[in-house]
């Protein structure tokens, strides 16, 4: 890469740095997924096997770290989608991005006890 | 001056990449840079397709479909009805009894990987510098995603309940 080169920019660069680490990041979660899930096709005891570590508490756990990076790439998929497309999109990106982050705050919030319910019950009981 | 022009080195434009002039007579065309579209020797005869265009709007348009297919994807396997906890072989067979649930995965999973795929391509082409490096790394890619969604699509069709 060059080098001196780095440029620190606004939130634009930044929300752009999120969306590519989050999509590299949910490209190689699926495959594994897709590898995974193929074990239905082998024995229902494999893939109950497999599907008991997506229950442990670690991986419960990442499940949520991987419902926030799909969650914002979607959402500021969109925005990147109305700034192409939508004729006031490129002058309210700004005001787009802040409303991507309210929204992803929010239901990450209102996730957080579904998705981690199997993690806290089995630590804290019923 | 008359006589300036006369020593002046003076290339039709076509040559203008080898540096020696743009073929006006001025003598500081030497120092001009190629035209970043300029068709030299190297070029192509073929490039005007749209596939670069075309893949910028699929991006856009299997965006907009992943929202619903993976959101709702996630809402029903880690969110509602206890999350996690219920999913197991028999939970997949009752999905995938029915042709509506088959073809929402099937087509969640051409989608993503080829959306992901070619995300991924542009990616390997913004950072690996070199022509053999961003080659392997996209041909390594491209098999693991051919390779992906074939598996993927052979297990959606071949599913067995009673296996
Ligand atoms: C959930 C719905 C999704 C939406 C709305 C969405 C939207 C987008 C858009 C609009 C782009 C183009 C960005 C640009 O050209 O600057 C993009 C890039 C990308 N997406 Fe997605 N995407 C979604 C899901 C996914 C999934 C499931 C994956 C992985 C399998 C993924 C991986 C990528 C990658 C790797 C890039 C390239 C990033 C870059 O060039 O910086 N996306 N996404």
């Amino acid at each position: 890469m060059p080098a001196g080169t780095l440029y620190r920019g606004r939130e634009g660069m930044w929300s752009w740095v999120a969306h590519r680490v989050t999509g590299v990041l949910i490209f190689f979660f699926l495959f594994a997924h897709v590898l995974d899930t193929a074990l239905v096709r082998v024995s229902p005891e494999s893939y109950d096997t497999v599907i008991a570590t997506y229950k442990t508490p670690l991986v419960n756990l990442m499940e949520y770290g991987l419902t926030a990076a799909i969650l914002f790439h979607a959402l500021n998929g969109l925005r990147v989608i109305a700034v192409d497309f939508w004729s006031r999109g490129p002058r309210l990106q700004k005001q787009m991005l802040w409303t991507v982050v309210g929204v992803w705050v929010v239901l990450m919030a209102g996730a957080f006890y579904p998705i981690l319910e199997h993690t806290l019950l089995s630590w804290f009981g019923k | 001056m008359a006589a300036d022009t006369n020593e002046t080195l003076v290339v039709p434009s076509v040559h203008a990449h080898t540096g020696q002039g743009l073929g006006t007579g001025n003598p500081a065309d030497a120092f001009v840079v190629e035209p970043p579209r300029a068709r030299t020797k190297k070029t192509p005869r073929r490039t005007r397709t749209n596939f670069e265009m075309l893949a910028w709007l699929f991006m856009r348009l299997s965006g907009v479909l992943l929202v619903v297919l993976i959101l709702g994807h996630l809402l029903i396997m880690l969110v509602l009805d206890g999350g996690v906890s219920k999913i197991n072989f028999a939970f997949v067979a009752g999905r995938w009894a029915s042709p509506f649930w088959q073809g929402w995965d099937l087509l969640m999973l051409w989608l993503a990987m080829l959306h992901g795929s070619n995300g991924m391509r542009t990616v390997i082409n913004d950072y690996a510098e070199k022509d053999s490096t961003r080659l392997w790394l996209k041909t390594l890619m491209g098999a693991a995603t051919v390779f992906t969604v074939l598996l993927g699509t052979l297990v959606i069709f071949t599913f067995d309940p009673n296996i």
